[in-house]
């Protein structure tokens, strides 16, 4: 028995061409050795919606006998290579569907590895990244969340990239001169054959040990059977909600349990309270209603809810007042609004160190040129 | 399962009617507003297409008479008739809604989701040919098509039974155990277009009989947040289409004690899957639904009256199909004769609908009848009596040679 299943987990829509091209390349080049193999998206992220978490796989078998235990499924059951290509999604992969939130090395095998693109090092991501009772390796290129492929981004060749890592961290898929070959056929170009070379040079691999990583438990559920579940397609509402948690004021709307929303997230928005008006804008405008009341009027992001859209940041009136950072640079969901409280002095000095790191990560690219800048800054 | 005489069937027709019950020269059409009018309902929508609408007139007028209070839509096509009804029912309106052939079709997407959404829709097939062709004349596809959908479905045999059934359906759609939708099919031309005479009952008895529809704590109302029709995908669905599947099962228990009431308020007779006649000492038997039970009675009559001994099967219900009543009944003759008036191309032995389920609920037991498919009718032409003896013919032969020679035959079809 001889099947290797890599997924790519992306960005939906944003990163669907390049997560394509990955999964496409890697069947096409086992082609070349002689394999047979399938490429698809899973069903559930479709349609997809900007942002949320989705993944796309490739399924490489000896023969056609092997890969029919891999074929008509929604997702494999484990993963010899999993693909980060945003690293952003090392805090967990939570799709629309009823997946609940997985880590993103949940498939992973024993001894499998985790590829991500990302200006971090693996010490950066580690604490990010649930942990796993099996050892696995954590393989880094270095590169931001790429937008390659979509519409007219330039192709910054971050899927060859990726596909010239593999014969490194899993040579039993396939070889360099396989790869080099599938890509000259398949695109037609000396530049990306050079990128997937340089990337297998270049791929950095750590070893991860079951002790390492995030110790959050992901919370689960259970599925109710027909005999529990409500007839009549009835789904009850979630109850009203009631005053900010620990104060008697205030108001936090009930949320769905189940459905967290945040790993969609990116960037994170951080209020400086000293500048609020308390105009309501952002508790008005946010599409997630993610803001919380506190007891003195003011609005606190819910961390467990926010996706990162930015609205808020772009109605706010106050200069400097709501400010999208990048959402990698904090280890956990907590509000800001009870720091700012117990000491404003220190939020301040935080929230500072915060916006510092502002430039690393976009929602797109504003004005002309600035993606080949910040790629070059970043990769070379 | 008493078998009838002719003389009984006869008797019971010209019986007076029960005291406070009305008679009334009334249409299929019309026994089936009086019903909607008596189980007051709230909501109907109403398009235009031949057979069903003079339901529609009917109960246009009712409501501008003031005998009915009820919302009167007119949409702009059955898609949306059959939408509103659906979500008119989601927040607790007694409902009622219409159509016959491809106007039922038009309406299918609502039809097949008022289903999976457990909605007590009640609605009337005035059944008719699919056209093009052209043609307003009875066929049993239109209501079969939904066949599998969850709908429950009932043939009826005559205006009385038309108006009886859509007060049996009110009762058994909207008991919470079942919560399914269910169509009244009346065969076009011969029952929506003449007049019969039809005992109403009133209003009093048919309020003990049928009590408000209440959708509990299903209802949608802003005093009761709730959302309906998620999006589910496989995580959930197979899950809900049992929750349908289990439903259906138990209908066949809820239409059993309606009919009990119902024989009891009304003072009917009324059997509620099968009706036999002259079955008792038969060789072989007829089955069908609808209208064409009237010419298959009076052949069977005279072929008794020559010695055969030929009985016919009425089917009332073929959604929940009635298995075991059917297999009780016809494992007791040595051939049996499906008649559809309808048609199903490319099934086994190329039979219509009715001749393949009954086959499959027979396939268990361990003496089965010798079974034939008979397909006539078509497009409204009548079922005649030759048509009707040139099968029980094929049945008898059918009886001494102990084989089928041929599965399916059309009848009555020019060649």
């Amino acid at each position: 028995m001889s099947t290797i299943a890599v997924e790519v987990i992306y960005r939906g829509i944003f990163q669907k061409t390049m997560a394509k091209h990955i999964t496409r390349g890697i069947v096409l080049a086992a082609r070349k050795e002689g394999k047979v193999g399938i490429a698809f998206g899973r069903y559930g992220d479709s349609p997809e919606r900007n942002g949320i978490p989705a993944k796309q796989f490739a399924i490489v078998a000896d023969n056609d006998e092997e890969l029919q235990g891999s074929i008509a499924k929604y997702e494999p059951t484990e993963v010899d290579v999993a693909i980060a290509v945003d690293d952003a999604l090392c805090k967990g992969v939570e799709s629309w569907a009823w997946y609940g939130l997985q880590p993103v090395n949940k498939l992973l095998k024993e001894n499998g590895t985790l590829i991500v693109t990302t200006t971090q090092s693996a010490e950066e991501l580690i604490p990010h990244i649930h942990k796993k009772e099996l050892p696995y390796n954590l393989a880094v290129i270095k590169g931001k969340a790429s937008f390659s492929g979509l519409w007219v981004y330039k192709n910054d060749h971050t899927d060859m990239r990726v596909l010239g890592a593999l014969p490194r961290v899993a040579p039993h898929l396939f070889g360099s001169p396989a790869l080099e070959s599938a890509i000259r056929e398949e695109w037609k170009d000396e530049l990306k054959v050079a990128s997937a070379e340089k990337s297998f040079e270049r791929v950095q691999i750590r070893k991860v040990k079951p002790e390492e990583g995030n110790p959050e438990i992901p919370y689960s559920f259970t599925m109710p059977g027909w005999k529990s579940m409500e007839e009549g397609l009835v789904v009850r509402a979630i109850p009203l909600g009631s005053h900010f948690p620990g104060h008697d004021g205030g108001y936090r709307p009930e949320r769905n349990p189940y459905f967290k929303k945040f790993t969609t997230r990116t960037m994170r928005p951080v209020v400086d309270f000293s500048k609020c008006t308390k105009c309501t804008l952002c508790w008005l405008q946010c599409p997630d209603s993610c803001f919380d009341v506190t007891p003195d009027g003011y609005y606190d992001a819910n961390m467990e809810a926010c996706c990162g859209c930015g609205v808020c940041e772009a109605v706010c009136p106050v200069d400097k007042c709501v400010t999208m950072v990048d959402d990698t640079r904090f280890d956990n969901n907590n509000g800001e609004w009870e720091m700012w409280k117990k000491d404003k002095d220190g939020y301040a000095t935080w929230l500072a160190s915060k916006i510092e790191h502002r430039p690393e990560r976009s929602h797109g690219f504003h004005h002309r040129g600035q993606y080949e800048k910040e790629r070059i800054e970043q990769t070379d | 399962m008493a078998a009838q005489t002719a003389g009984a069937a006869a008797a019971k027709a010209t019986a007076t009617p029960k005291s406070d019950d009305k008679e009334m020269l009334i249409s299929g059409c019309e026994a089936i507003a009086h019903a909607c009018r008596l189980a007051d309902i709230d909501v109907v929508t109403a398009y235009p297409i031949r057979p069903y609408d003079t339901v529609m007139q009917m109960v246009s007028k009712m409501i501008a008479d003031g005998d009915l209070d009820a919302e009167y839509i007119v949409a702009e096509s059955e898609h949306s008739q059959f939408e509103i009804v659906k979500h008119a029912s989601a927040v607790g309106a007694r409902v009622f809604a219409g159509s016959s052939g491809v106007g039922w079709f038009y309406a299918f997407e609502a039809l097949a989701v008022t289903a999976g959404l457990r909605l007590p829709v009640v609605a009337m097939v005035g059944n008719r040919a699919l056209d093009d062709p052209g043609a307003f004349g009875c066929e049993h596809n239109d209501a079969l098509a939904v066949r599998d959908l969850g709908w429950m479905l009932t043939w009826v045999e005559t205006a009385q039974e038309a108006m009886d059934n859509a007060l049996i359906a009110y009762r058994v759609a909207e008991d919470p155990h079942v919560f399914l939708p269910c169509a009244v099919s009346v065969d076009g031309a011969f029952l929506t277009h003449s007049q019969h005479l039809v005992k109403v009952p009133s209003k009093e008895k048919v309020d003990q009989f049928l009590k408000p529809y209440d959708r509990g704590s299903k209802l949608l109302h802003p005093d009761n947040p709730i959302t309906i029709a998620p999006q589910v995908n496989e995580d959930w669905l197979i899950e809900i289409r049992k929750q349908n599947d289990e439903a259906m099962k138990r209908a066949q228990g809820v239409i059993v004690d309606a009919y009990k009431d119902f024989n009891r308020i009304f003072g009917r007779d009324h059997s509620p899957f099968l009706e036999e006649y002259m079955t008792e000492d038969a060789d072989v038997v007829l089955v069908g639904q609808g209208t064409l039970a009237m010419p298959v009675k009076v052949t069977v009559r005279k072929l008794r009256e020559q010695g055969k001994k030929v009985g016919f099967v009425r089917l009332k219900w073929f959604r929940p199909f009635p298995t075991d009543e059917i297999q009780q009944s016809l494992k007791r003759f040595k051939a049996v004769g499906v008649i559809d008036r309808d048609y199903s191309f490319g099934s086994p032995y190329s039979g219509g609908v009715l001749y393949t389920e009954v086959r499959s609920a027979l396939y268990d037991l361990a003496n089965r009848p010798l079974l034939h498919g008979f397909i006539c009718g078509l497009g409204g032409r009548e079922v005649t009596i030759e048509g009707v003896t040139e099968m029980s013919e094929i049945l008898l032969k059918t009886k001494q040679t102990g084989k089928v020679d041929k599965q399916v035959a059309w009848i009555g079809v020019r060649e």
